[in-house]
Parts: C-alpha cells; structure tokens; sequence
C-alpha cells in the first residue's frame, strides 16, 4: 500500500516536472520561435506549395485539416486493403477486408487507434510502419495543431485569423513529436524492446515444445503511440505485451510520454493566453478529476473480486488480465492514464477489470476526454465546458458572461452546448442501434450486466476516440466496424469544428480590462465549478446506463451471482 | 477545396517517408547496430539451442519445473481453421482471458486451478491468467508455493530449491517501482543447471 502510493506520488511528480517546461516549449514552438529546424521546415513547406506564416480564417483551418485527414484515410484505406501487393510482408498477410480498413483508418486518422485486428495476426510491417505509425505522427499533430489555433483564437485582438494549419503541423511533428519519439525509442530498445524487420522466430522451449516469437519494429512505434496519445499497439494485448512494455521502468516512462504532451499543454495555453494562471487553473480542475479517478479505481482493483474471497489470496489484488511487473498499482495507474488521456494503449485487460474498476475507466472516457485528454484535443475539449461553465456562472449573477476579457454570447454559447450531444449519440444512441439491430449479442463474450458494460466501453471508447477495449467484444464485424467508424468521426469532428469556430468568433473580438465585475477565471472557486459542472453533466448522462452495466454487475458479485 | 488537396497530398506523403519509414528504419539501423541482443528479442541461446527469450513467458506443465501464469493465448484449430483452440503461451498471437468478473467461466476456472495448488488461499497469480498470456514472472509466493512440488520429483531438500528462488528474486528497480518477481524461464534454467 506505501509503496504504492509511493509509485503514484513519484509518477505525478515527474509528470509535472516534465510537462511545465515542455508546455513552455511548445508554446514558442507554435509561436514561431523555435528555429533548429528552419531550412527542413522551410523545404517541407515549399514543397507541398505552403506560404509560410499565412494566416488562415478559421473555416479555412478546419477545411484544411479536413483535406488533410482525409487525404491520410484515402492512403491509409489503399495500404490496408492491398498490403498483399505491396512490399515488407514476411508473414504474406492478406490485403485487409473492406470494413476493417475503413475502421482501422478512421481509427489512425481521428487519433482513436481502437483496434478491431490483433496486429501480429494481421498486418504487414508495411501497413504498420509507413500505414499506421505515420498517423500516429500527424492524427496527434492534427490535435495540436487544434489546440494552437484555439488558444491564438481566444488570445486574438480583433482578428479574422487563428493561424496556419499546415505551418502548425509540420511544427509540431518537427519540432516535438519527432525528437522525443527518437529519443524515446532509443531508450525503449534499451530497455528490452525489439526492433527488427523480422517478422518472428521460433524457439524450442526448454520442455522441447515450439514457440513462435512475434518480432517486428516494436520500439518506435512504441514510442510514439504513447507520445502522441494514440495507443495503437504493435501487438494485439498492446503494452501488456512484454516485448513492448518489458520493465516496470518501460512502463513508467510509457505513462510519463502519454501525459507529457496533454498535460504539457495547459501550461502552453496560459503562456499563449498571455496569462499562466488561466493554465494552471485548467491544469488543476484536470488534476483533481485524475486523482479522485485514481483512488477509485485503486480502490476497487485493491478490493479484488468479492467472489474470489477465500479461495484467492486478497494481498495481491485482482490479477485477472494483469502482468506481474508492473503489479496492482502499476497497472491501475495505466488504466487510469490511458482513459483519462484518450491514448487507448493498455498494460492489463480492462475487460477483466472489477465492476467498479471498469466503471471509472470507462466514465474517463465518457466524460469527453478532457481530463488531460488527447494531444491537443483535450485541452481544446476543456475549453467548451470552461464556455458552459462562464456562461452558467454569469447567469448565476445575471452578467454577460467574459472569459479572457471577452463577451462570451449566444452564438459560443450555443456551440459549446452543441458538443455536450456528441458523447450522448455517440455512446447511448449508437449503443442503443447497435442492441436493436446490430446484434450487439452475438459480438459480447460475457453474459448478464458485463456484457452490457462491453457493449456500452466499446462505443464509448470510439466516441471519445480512445482506443482502449473491454477486448472480449468481437467487435470485427461489419456492423460495429462500421458503426464504430462513424462514432470516431463524431467523436473527433464533432468536438474539432465547433470549438474552432468558437476560437474564430472569439478571435474576432475585442477584449475589455477586467472590472469589479469581472467573474475571475483563476481562482479555487473557478475551478471548482468547473469540475462540478463536468461531473454533472457526466453523471446526469451516463448514471442511469452505469447503473444497468458497472453498478448491476458489482450488486451481483456482491450477491456470489455468476453469470 | 482543390487548393487544399495539393498541400494535403503533398505533406501525407512527406510524413510517410520521413515518420513512417525513415523514423523506424533509423532506429532499426541504431539498435540492430548498437543494441543487438534487445533488438532482436532478448533470445535465450544454450549450446547453439534457440531457448526463447529471457523476456516472454513459455510453457511449463511437467513437476519437475516451476510452471508460470495460466495464460490465456489461442491458436487456430488445425482440424477447423475457423475455430481456435487454447495453446498457452502462444507468442505469435498475445491474448487475455478478457473474461469479466462475474463470468462463471472465470468463477469456475479459478476454483479449478486453486483446487490444483491445494493450499487456500491460493497465491492470486497463480491462479489468474496474465493480461498478455505471456507473463514471464510469477509473484514470490507463486514461486514459493512450487517449491514442495519440484524438491520432490527431483529428489531433493525443498530447501535447496527454495534457495534458489530466493536468489532468482528480483526487487523493485530503484527500490520501489514494479513489484517483486521470479522469472520463470531463469528460475527453471538455473534448476537444471544446479539441481539436475
């Protein structure tokens, strides 16, 4: 118990110490101020017909994007599909079905990474390096990017422009990810890691048995599934995996660079707002929803399965779906992170998690992904219920709502309010369709309230574009890859275009000098509201399905029910 | 919109040279230089034998070896490629069970192993399959709760095995991170080398 708590405190110490000087840098990295790069920076841009610094209305940012994520679909769909045709299969890996290429690429595309494929059994090392690692390079600049625009965007003095989209992902890959990936990489082979273009090996077991080995370049893709909060694995238990996550030091440094970014990215938006508090305080109202999932979700995983009582020794824990190395706290601590960050890369099996444990993972998602969040997005996904809470604080006082010196009026108001429908279709309505008739009971492996509970993380985790599963749902069926798909792109665009065009309105706008009036958007009280107003809307959402799913299952483990 | 495609395509393809190949193929060309014994999976090589790998959990089922964690991996049916079949400790195809918490299959596999151990309570991951199917460790007590069992069927003092895991133990790196833990594979190398 003390040295678990231990691991957390020095997890979140580091974490910190990490990401203040990081946020900082990033900021001037999106500023133009970091230059190391400048003539490569300058040859990319030439070449692709970019003229550098061109700032861009926020239609035209989006409409940008747009083209770019959907030019990356079209490419990855073609390598997926014909991966048999194309060079480094050593396995000769069939070219992908139809319905699974369409999901695995909006999945790369939107930053989700859910996997429908177990990856040794399927894919190419072409598909997985020049195919999938290179959307785990630009979907996680694509988010940055974002986040930018809208932090120019709310920072503006009457202004039409937040930016250049290009300009801002060619910086972030760059100038952040790509070097960190490197370096990261490096440290990951250290560490125990393969990297190789061999496909497998096949060893004779010390009882005389054979052993197929899956190989392949696990390292850097590694890397930059965690750096760019995508998850993707390179293999089909993802970090459980022991060749891409061999060390309880590999999994710290995993958990380290999937929140970096995130959390890096609040203290960039207060120094890009020109005002450090406004990042901290986000960075707070963020850090209280991590810890409290944190207790909660170490507290039910430490309880362990009631039914195993007795027969099972309760130090350890429930070890269902967990490794050693890592331990109870070691994997608790991931599930928490992978959830609350929109990364989706997993070290234990939240399937097997316990009710209550699987409940918080998935209420992470749910609540839209803002806690830390996805690259960029989820700073950007805070920055609409900062809108709703400003708004809901100023009708308390009946003052026109200002948030950065800024009115805050009907038409932002209106689309913040907007993205509070997208978890809800996403998750309830796609979840109800797919029990009506997407024979949603055919894909579940568990019967009774689990099975709900699988249904309900898979489209979930699509929504909130995080990746991880409850893996027991077959989900590679043509309905769910379907379906799924189209919960990704909502889950992406649906938060994406409004909160840019909230940052296009804002920008537009002149800001006024505080006064006694002012409603500060610093302070203890801020943040507090802040967090209630996400909990709430959170609650009143998803309390009443939690109850059939999560809450049904613990009451019956409670009662020694099986099913 | 058209303006927009060349930009699009122009940096897609960019990317997919410099992070999808040249990112990779660097660090390939690094580890396989540098550090080759990681790179190319930590392989466990005896008298020009291919082992397997020091990191990756294999099958143990004879008495004479300390057995790892129940895994949960799967391979297709030779008899029906359309169905699979458990072969534990597959390292081509990783699985967990994913079984949720009230699934009476879980319920009943657990009461199954733990009867096996004959001691209650039974050491948790032992009796629990690891999320991975290739757990290469088991907990000090899941390698304790061996020892009777191998000192028998090799016909000698438990105290002399118990020795040798107590030596094979691995700590908390730096003292506190991970958990304490016996890796299988060492543990049954050393038992042949030392107690044959």
């Amino acid at each position: 118990m003390t040295t678990d708590l231990i691991q957390a405190a020095v997890y979140a110490a580091l974490l910190i110490a990490l990401a203040v000087p990081l946020g900082l840098y990033m900021a001037r990295v999106f500023a133009g101020e970091v230059t190391f790069l400048a003539p490569v920076e300058r040859a990319v841009l030439a070449t692709a017909g970019i003229r550098q610094d061109e700032g861009q209305h926020w239609t035209r940012y989006a409409l940008s994007l747009i083209a770019f994520n959907a030019a990356g679909f079209a490419l990855l769909f073609l390598i997926l599909r014909f991966q048999h045709l194309l060079p480094l299969n050593p396995q000769g890996f069939d070219g992908v079905p139809a319905h699974l290429a369409f999901n695995t690429a909006i999945s790369f595309v939107t930053n989700t990474n859910w996997q429908s494929y177990g990856g040794e059994t399927t894919l190419s090392h072409f598909s997985q390096m020049l195919g999938l690692t290179t959307q785990n390079f630009v979907s996680a600049a694509s988010g940055m990017a974002v986040a930018a625009a809208v932090a120019r965007g709310f920072a503006g003095r009457q202004t039409r422009t937040i930016g250049n989209f290009w300009n801002d992902l060619v910086r972030a890959v760059l100038y952040i990810l790509l070097p960190i990936a490197i370096l990261l990489a490096v440290v990951f082979v250290m560490l125990g890691m393969p990297q190789t273009l061999a496909a497998s090996i096949t060893a004779t077991t010390l009882e005389g048995g054979q052993q197929t080995l899956a190989l392949g370049p696990v390292a850097s893709q590694a890397a930059i599934k965690q750096l760019g909060t995508n998850g993707g694995g390179f293999f089909n238990v993802n970090s459980a995996h022991p060749f891409e996550n061999p060390t309880a030091i590999s999994n710290l440094l995993s958990m380290l660079a999937i929140l970096a970014i995130p959390v890096g990215f609040c203290f960039a938006y207060g120094r890009m707002v020109g005002d450090r508090r406004q990042g901290t305080a986000l960075f707070a109202a963020m850090g209280v929803m991590l810890v409290i999932a944190f207790i909660a979700l170490y507290a039910a995983e430490r309880a362990g399965n009631p039914l195993h009582a007795g027969l099972v020794s309760p130090t350890a824990g429930n070890m269902e779906g967990k490794e050693v190395r890592f331990g109870l706290v070691g994997s608790v601590l991931w599930a928490v992170t992978t959830t609350a960050a929109s990364n989706g890369s997993v070290n234990a099996m939240h399937d097997s998690l316990t009710p209550l444990g699987g409940l918080v993972a998935m209420l992470n998602i749910q609540l839209g992904e803002i806690v830390y969040g996805g690259v960029g997005v989820g700073l950007t996904g805070m920055l609409l219920f900062v809108v709703l809470t400003v708004f809901l604080a100023g009708l308390m006082v009946g003052r026109t709502p200002e948030y950065l010196g800024k009115k805050i009026e009907a038409r932002e108001v209106k689309l913040a309010a907007l993205t509070l429908l997208v978890m809800p279709i996403g998750v309830l309505a796609f979840s109800a369709l797919a029990v009506a008739f997407g024979a949603a009971q055919a894909s579940v492996q568990d019967a009774g309230p689990h099975g709900l509970s699988e249904l309900l993380y898979a489209y979930s985790s699509a929504t909130g574009n995080n990746g991880s599963a409850f893996a027991g749902f077959n989900a590679n069926v043509p309905y769910h890859n379907t379906f799924l798909g189209i919960a990704m792109l909502l889950g992406r665009f649906g938060y994406i275009i409004p909160i840019l065009a909230i940052a296009g309105s804002l920008a537009t706008k002149r800001a006024a000098p505080p006064s006694a009036g002012t409603f500060p958007t610093h302070g203890t009280v801020f943040v507090v509201l802040l967090v209630v107003t996400i909990l709430i809307v959170g609650a009143l959402t998803f309390l009443p399905v939690l109850a059939l799913g999560p809450i049904a299952e613990q009451v019956s483990a409670l009662a020694g029910r099986t099913f | 919109m058209l303006v927009l495609l060349r930009p699009a395509l122009v940096l897609t393809v960019i990317f997919m040279l410099l992070t999808g190949l040249a990112y990779p193929l660097a660090i390939t060309g690094f580890a396989q230089g540098l550090l080759p014994h990681q790179a190319n999976g930590s392989l466990v090589i005896r008298n020009g034998r291919l082992l397997g790998s020091e990191l990756v959990g294999q099958a143990f089922t004879g008495p004479r070896y300390f057995h790892g964690r129940p895994s949960a991996t799967s391979a297709p049916d030779p008899s029906d490629p359309a169905k699979t079949v458990g072969v534990p400790y597959n390292a081509a195809s990783s699985s967990g069970s994913n079984l949720g918490p009230t699934s009476k299959v879980l319920a009943e596999a657990v009461l199954t192993r733990a009867a096996a151990l004959g001691d209650r309570p039974a050491p948790a991951d032992l009796v629990t399959a690891s999320g991975s199917g290739l757990d290469p460790h088991v907990s000090p007590a899941g390698a304790l709760a061996q020892v009777a069992r191998i000192a028998a069927a090799r016909g000698v003092a438990p105290a002399r095995v118990e020795g040798l895991v107590q030596r094979l133990m691995e700590g908390r790196s730096f003292g506190f991170l991970g958990e304490p833990r016996v890796n299988v594979l060492a543990l049954n190398l050393a038992l042949d080398a030392e107690i044959p």
